[in-house]
């Protein structure tokens, strides 16, 4: 029991940095981005290939992991943050679509099988193969990624980031590069998934694409909206609640898709803000531009 | 030289001609008021100065640099702001926030200063701070810097959107017709703020329909019609300019035929 409890919580802090750098796209940026498992996929994907191939220690595969993943996010947005949000959504999910599909279908990435053996984490001589030390590795990152987010957006950077949000041209005719801000928040959203992508295959040591693709993206997505969107503390809740709730619903079985389903139609419509956001999902992407 | 040079400014929307050949210059210092009935290009003409619109001929200079390729916030670093005729300022901030948003510029570039702001940093965002609140002041509004921006009134959304635009510290500033849905108070407080707001080595130029602040605050009117200027020159001159008493008169005939006068911004004598 103790094991499992240990389980669902570094899973939980995984998503948690998922969660938290979509929100930063979705919710800070205004942004739309439907793919961003492709970056947590290609984190894992390098972080467990440079350490099995290369014997990198863990710390570097999680940087290479991390600079990888953020060079992607940056060659995704330079030349398709200028186009509009609807453009913007079909270019994310292709992109998905591509990261999967090169997953499947290189032989280094192991095909439709991936990765096996991925050592877990040694630092400094100390293993993190025992979970309870991982879970202290993990609540590390999340305590990172939330203290340079929590910063980043805080500061006037992030202001600029809701002028963007709000209203991209009177943001740009304030002087703001928009441009600029976004392709740096997708560049910096992109690497912190990448470390979550590192901590998840070297936590359950074998990866193969499935863990990867759309449905990872939606569900992640999910977590955003539930917690609320542009809100930290909202992204945390929102990981937890649908990192944990599928397992809480395993003994209904055949009706936990439709429960889960069901429970979150409800709280959109109750509080469409999300549990703990400010502002509602955008859906500017889906209207037409005048 | 001229701050601001328009040079055969042409700019089409499929078959409307929305500004044909204009051109005209803005002296440093000036107060410049762009006039012309509704739908004369006047929007038009801002939009394109400012970046948001490319021309379809012709230039535009600020103080000598060539603006043509210039994206909207390199314009705005180069010291342009502007104020929008459907007032657009940040719902989601509060007041002093769409304030510190027109500071931006002034703030240190880079996100690692976000990050980790050291003392730099941290004296830059006070000082904005200072500079936001002093703004608020001068527009009257500095009891309401934590107030939603939504919140606020008409006639307080426009100040607070000519404060924000100051906040840039603009060498220029395009106010689009700032005194339109304002009563005649709001209107006198508006005209004594712009005085107050010309001592801060600025310039102006100025879309307005309101003649009584037109003819009482500018230095020089340019007017435009259907695209084309028209006239420009003093004020004593313009007021007295058949082809432009032409075109206001021949465009409230039209009015009144059509819908009794609705455009209530456009003084019933307007040339008066
Ligand atoms: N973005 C646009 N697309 C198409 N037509 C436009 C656009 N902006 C302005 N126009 C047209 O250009 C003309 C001039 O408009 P505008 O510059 O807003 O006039 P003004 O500000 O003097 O009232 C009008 O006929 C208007 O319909
Ligand atoms: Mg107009």
């Amino acid at each position: 029991m103790e094991a499992y409890i240990l389980h669902l919580s570094i899973m939980a802090g995984i998503y948690i940095i998922l969660t938290v750098s979509l929100n930063l796209i979705i919710g800070y940026a205004g942004q739309v981005s439907l793919g961003h498992a492709a970056f947590f996929g290609l984190g894992a994907y390098v972080s467990a290939l440079t350490s099995l191939n290369w014997g990198l220690p863990f710390p570097a595969a999680l940087v290479l992991a991390m600079l990888f993943a953020g060079a992607c996010g940056l060659g995704l947005g330079l030349p398709t943050l200028r186009l509009k949000e609807d453009y913007l959504a079909i270019v994310t999910l292709g992109f998905g679509v591509i990261v999967d599909l090169i997953m499947v279908n290189l032989t280094i990435t192991g095909g439709p099988d991936g990765l096996v053996g991925i050592p877990a984490p040694v630092i400094f001589g100390l293993s993190f193969r025992p979970p309870v030390r991982y879970l202290a590795l993990v609540l590390l990152t999340v305590g990172f990624t939330l203290l340079v987010v929590h910063r980043l957006v805080h500061s006037y950077h992030g202001r600029a980031l809701r002028a963007i949000r709000d209203h991209e041209v009177t943001a740009q005719v304030m002087g703001v590069n928009t441009p600029a801000y976004k392709v740096m928040i997708f560049t910096l959203a992109a690497a912190l998934a990448g470390a979550a992508g590192s901590l998840y295959a070297h936590y359950i040591t074998f990866i193969n694409p499935e863990s990867f693709g759309l449905h990872t993206s939606i569900l992640v997505l999910s977590m955003v909206i539930l917690g609320g969107m542009g809100s930290l503390a909202g992204s945390v809740v929102g990981a937890m609640t649908l990192a944990v709730l599928p397992e809480l619903l395993r003994r209904a079985q055949a009706y936990q898709d439709l429960i889960y389903g069901a429970l979150l139609i409800v709280l959109l419509i109750w509080r469409p803000q999300g549990l703990l956001g400010g502002g509602k999902l955008s859906l500017k992407f889906l209207r037409k531009k005048e | 030289m001229s701050l601001l040079t328009v040079d055969s400014l042409t700019k089409h929307f499929g078959g409307v001609k929305a500004l044909e050949e204009v051109t005209f210059e803005v002296e440093p210092g000036e107060i410049l008021a762009l006039i012309g009935p509704n739908g004369a290009g006047k929007t038009t003409c801002f939009n394109v100065i400012n970046g948001l619109l490319p021309p379809t001929a012709g230039r535009v200079f600020l103080d000598g640099v060539d603006l043509l390729d210039l994206p909207p916030y390199h314009r705005a670093r180069l010291g342009l702001a502007r104020t929008f005729q459907n007032i657009q300022l940040f719902g989601g901030m509060s007041v002093l926030e769409n304030v510190l948003t027109g500071r931006h510029l002034g703030l240190p570039v880079g996100p690692l200063a976000a990050l980790w702001p050291g003392a730099g940093v941290r004296r830059a965002e006070a000082h904005a701070r200072r500079q936001a609140l002093d703004l608020l002041d001068l527009v009257g509004l500095a009891d309401k810097e934590e107030w939603p921006a939504e919140s606020l009134a008409y006639g307080e959304r426009r100040r607070l959107e000519i404060a924000r635009a100051l906040a840039q510290e603009p060498r220029l500033l395009l106010l689009d017709e700032p005194a339109a849905g304002l009563n005649p108070r709001e209107t006198e407080d508006l005209m004594e703020l712009l005085a107050r707001v010309r001592e801060r080595d600025l310039t102006l130029l100025v879309i307005e329909h309101d003649m009584s602040l037109v003819m009482g605050l500018s230095h020089r009117i340019v007017v435009l019609d259907q695209g084309c200027l028209i006239a420009q020159g003093a004020p004593a001159i313009i007021r007295r300019h058949p082809r432009v008493i032409e075109a206001y008169l021949g465009r409230e005939e039209e009015e009144e035929e059509s819908e009794e006068g609705r455009d209530g911004s456009l003084d019933s004598s307007p040339i008066q």
